[in-house]
C-alpha cells in the first residue's frame, strides 16, 4: 500500500489508468472492463446532480444522462445473466438505482409546479372530489341545524358549544344593544395584522386537522365539521333571539364565505381519503389511499391559501367596513369568485400531470 | 433470478424490488425504523436550533422593540413591533413546512437528517416522485408529531396550574402512540404519511467499484504465483464441487480478508477437492481456483445450468 500523499487527501489523486482489457481471462470481466469508463462517467454525473449543481453540469453530460442510464440498466440486465462477480453486480445495482432517482426524479421545480397549480390544477382537484364536497356540505348544514336546535331547547348547551374565548357580551340574555355593539367595527387598524396572523394559524390548524383525520376513514373529519358548524348554529340562534340574524350573517359573510368554504374543502379532502380507504373498488387499499391522498394534498395547499385570505378579510374589512349591505357585497363577491374559479374555470391541460 | 444474482439485498426481510419503466427489477433496501427515527430526531433538532438561533438574532438586533410590547398597557402592538411579529410568525410557519418540502423535493430526496443517516424517499410504484406526494406526507406529519406534542405540553401546563383536565392526557397519549407505532404494524414500515402519499423510505446505495479479480495475480491469463512460480490447473472434477454461493464468498474473502483466513480457506478447499495442501502462496492458489471456478460456472450459466451451492 502506498503512503498517503497530500494530493490524495485534497484532490482526486492521480487519474486511474485505463483498464487492461486483454489481460482479463474471464469474458464477464472483459465485458465489465469495456464498459467501465461509461459507468464511471455516469457515476460522476449522478454524484454531481446529487450535490445539487444542476446548472454547473456541462450540456453534453446532461444530454448523455438518459443514454448512459439506459446502457447501464441494460449492462446490469446482461451482467445478471452472464456474470458472477458479486462486487460488480452490487456496484451496478447501486449506480442504476441512483441514476434512476435522478432520471425519474420530481419532473419540475417547485415554481413550475406552483404555476400549474394556480392555473387549473387546483380547480381540477376540487372538481375531482365533488361527491365528498356534497357529503361534507350536507353534514355541515345538518351540524348548524343541530347546534341551533340544541341551544333553542336548552340554553346550557350554548356554554358547552361556544368556548370562552369569545367576548363575554355574546351570551344568552344579552340585550340587543350589546349584541349590536359586538358587531361594530374597530376604530383603527392597529394590531389587526397580528390578530390576522393568529386567526390564520388557528383556522389553518382546524383545516389541517380535518384533512389529516380523514386517515381514520373520514369519521373524525365529519365530527370536526359538525362541531364547528354547531358553534355557528348556536350563535345564529343567539342573534336571532334579538332579531339580528341578518346583521350577524353579513358580519360573518365577509370572511366566512372563504373560511367556511375552506373548512368544507378540507373536510371533503379528508373524507375523500377515508372513503377511498373504506371503499377502494378494484384497486388495492394502499394504492387507493395514495391516489386520494395526492388529490387531497393539492386541495389542501389551496385551502391554506384560502385561510390566509380569510384571515386577512377577517382582520381588516370585517373590522373596518360598516353596514350590512357593504358586508354582504364583499361576502357575496368572494363566494362568487371561489365558485367560478373552482367550477367554471377549465383551462385546457397544458402538460400531462400538471398540478393534479 | 435467484438469490445469488441480487447481492445488494440486505437481511432478506427489508429487501424490496422496484420495477423501473425499462422493465428492470431494482432491489432496494427499506430503511430500518431506528434509522428513520434517528433522522427525524436530527431534523427536529436542526430545525429547533435554527429557529432559536434566528430568534436570538432577532432579539439581539431588535430586542428593545419586543420588550416594550409586554409593558404596553393597551396591549396591541404597533408599527414596527407588529411588522416584526408578523415576520416571525411567517418565518416559523414557512420554516416548519418549507424545511421538509424543499429538501425532499430536491435531487437527493432527503432532508439533512436523512442525509446524515443515509436514507432517502422513493415512490412505491416505481415511477417519479410527485410534489403532491411530498406535500401529502408532510401534512400528515403534523398530526403524527406536532399536534400531539403541543397538546400534551398544553395539558401539562394546565395540570401544573391545577386545572382539571380529565382523561384528555390519556387520549392524547393514546393517539400519539397509535401514529408513532404505525410503522411497526405494517411490513413496509410505512407511517401514515407514507400510506397516504404512496412513498417509502429506502437506504441510499453507495458502493465503490472494486477491481476486476481476473486481471490480477494468479487469476490472470498467464498467471502464475508471484511467490512460488507455480501455476494451478484444476480439472472438471475439482471444479464441480462448489456452487455460486461459495464462489461469491470466496470473492469477498479475496477482496477483504487477512492472510490467516485465506490460509484456512485454502486448507478447506484442498481437503474438499482432494489435493495436497502445499506451503507457500495460498493467495495465488485461491485466485487461480476462483478464476477457473468462475469461468466454469459462467460457462454453465450461459447454457442454463446453474449450481446454487455445494449441496445442489
Amino acid at each position: 500500500m502506498k503512503a498517503p500523499t497530500l494530493s490524495s487527501w485534497f484532490g482526486r489523486g492521480e487519474i486511474a489508468a485505463p483498464p487492461d482489457i486483454a489481460s482479463a481471462t474471464l469474458r464477464s470481466d472483459r465485458f465489465r472492463l469495456e464498459r467501465e469508463s461509461e459507468w464511471r462517467r455516469l457515476e460522476a454525473i449522478v454524484a454531481q446532480m446529487e450535490r445539487g449543481g444542476l446548472r454547473r453540469i456541462a450540456d453534453e453530460d446532461l444530454l448523455a444522462l438518459p443514454t448512459l442510464y439506459r446502457t447501464a440498466a441494460s449492462s446490469l440486465a446482461v451482467a445478471r445473466e452472464t456474470s458472477l462477480d458479486a462486487a460488480t453486480l452490487a456496484y451496478l445495482e447501486g449506480l442504476v438505482q441512483r441514476a434512476w432517482f435522478q432520471v425519474y426524479g420530481p419532473p419540475r421545480g417547485f415554481a413550475a409546479w406552483l404555476r400549474g397549480f394556480l392555473l387549473g390544477g387546483w380547480s381540477r382537484a376540487v372538481r375531482a372530489i365533488w361527491l365528498d364536497i356534497c357529503i361534507a356540505l350536507f353534514v355541515m348544514v345538518a351540524g348548524s341545524v343541530v347546534g341551533w336546535l340544541l341551544v333553542a331547547q336548552d340554553e346550557a348547551w350554548y356554554y358547552r358549544l361556544v368556548s370562552g374565548n369569545f367576548l363575554d357580551t355574546r351570551v344568552p340574555g344579552a340585550s340587543r344593544e350589546e349584541l349590536l355593539q359586538s358587531l361594530a367595527t374597530e376604530e383603527s387598524a392597529a394590531g389587526l395584522s397580528t390578530f390576522a396572523a393568529q386567526l390564520f394559524s388557528n383556522n389553518s390548524a382546524v383545516c389541517i386537522f380535518a384533512f389529516a383525520l380523514g386517515f381514520a376513514f373520514g369519521i373524525p373529519s365529519l365530527m370536526l365539521l359538525v362541531h364547528n358548524m354547531a358553534v355557528l348554529g348556536a350563535m345564529l340562534w343567539l342573534f336571532n333571539g334579538q332579531g339580528l340574524t341578518l346583521e350577524l350573517a353579513a358580519w360573518l359573510s365577509v370572511h366566512g364565505t372563504t373560511e367556511i368554504f375552506g373548512i368544507l374543502l378540507s373536510g371533503a379532502a379528508g373524507l375523500h381519503i377515508g372513503r377511498s380507504m373504506a371503499f377502494p373498488g378494484s384497486r388495492p387499499v394502499l394504492a387507493a389511499a395514495s391516489e386520494a391522498g395526492q388529490r387531497g394534498a393539492v386541495v389542501m395547499v389551496g385551502v391554506v391559501i384560502m385561510m390566509i385570505i380569510a384571515a386577512l378579510l377577517e382582520a381588516f374589512p370585517r373590522q373596518l367596513v360598516d353596514g350590512t349591505g357593504a358586508r354582504f357585497l364583499i361576502g357575496g363577491m368572494m363566494l362568487t369568485f371561489w365558485l367560478a374559479y373552482f367550477f367554471l374555470y377549465r383551462p385546457a391541460r397544458q402538460q400531462p400531470g400538471d398540478g393534479t | 433470478m435467484n438469490a445469488a444474482t441480487l447481492p445488494g439485498q440486505a437481511a432478506g426481510k427489508r429487501g424490496r424490488v422496484i420495477l423501473t419503466p425499462e422493465g428492470l427489477a431494482l432491489p432496494v433496501t427499506l430503511a430500518s425504523r431506528g434509522s428513520r427515527a434517528g433522522a427525524l430526531i436530527l431534523d427536529v433538532m436542526i430545525l429547533l436550533s435554527g429557529m432559536i438561533a434566528f430568534q436570538l438574532l432577532v432579539s439581539w438586533i431588535a430586542g428593545g422593540l419586543l420588550e416594550d410590547a409586554k409593558l404596553d398597557p393597551s396591549g396591541a402592538p404597533r408599527g414596527a413591533q407588529e411588522f416584526l411579529m408578523i415576520v416571525l410568525v411567517i418565518v416559523y410557519f414557512a420554516a416548519w413546512y418549507g424545511y421538509f418540502l424543499v429538501q425532499e423535493l430536491g435531487p437527493r430526496g432527503a432532508t439533512l437528517g436523512k442525509r446524515m443517516v443515509g436514507i432517502r424517499i422513493a415512490a412505491r410504484s416505481g415511477g417519479s416522485l410527485s410534489p403532491e406526494a411530498v406535500i401529502a406526507r408532510n401534512l400528515l406529519r403534523d398530526i403524527e408529531l406536532f399536534y400531539p406534542i403541543v397538546l400534551i405540553l398544553t395539558l401539562l401546563v394546565l395540570n401544573a396550574g391545577d386545572e382539571d383536565i380529565g382523561p384528555l392526557p390519556l387520549v392524547a397519549a393514546g393517539w400519539f402512540a397509535l401514529f408513532l407505532l404505525l410503522p411497526f404494524f405494517n411490513r413496509d414500515a410505512l407511517r401514515a404519511g407514507d400510506i397516504v402519499a404512496g412513498t417509502w423510505v429506502v437506504e441510499r446505495p453507495c458502493t465503490k467499484l472494486a477491481e476486476a479479480l481476473s486481471t490480477q495475480g494468479a487469476a490472470a491469463a498467464q498467471g502464475a504465483s508471484a511467490v512460488t512460480g507455480a501455476r494451478y490447473e484444476f480439472g472438471e472434477a475439482e471444479l464441480s464441487v462448489y456452487g455460486e454461493k461459495e464462489l461469491q464468498t470466496l470473492e469477498k474473502m479475496l477482496r477483504d480478508a487477512p492472510p490467516e483466513a485465506l490460509a484456512s480457506v485454502h486448507a478447506t478447499i484442498c481437503r474438499k477437492i482432494g489435493w495436497n495442501p502445499g506451503e507457500g502462496d495460498e493467495r495465488a492458489f485461491l485466485e487461480a481456483f476462483y478464476a477457473q471456478l468462475r469461468a466454469k460456472l459462467e460457462g454453465d450459466m450461459r447454457f442454463g445450468k446453474r449450481k446454487a451451492d455445494k449441496f445442489s
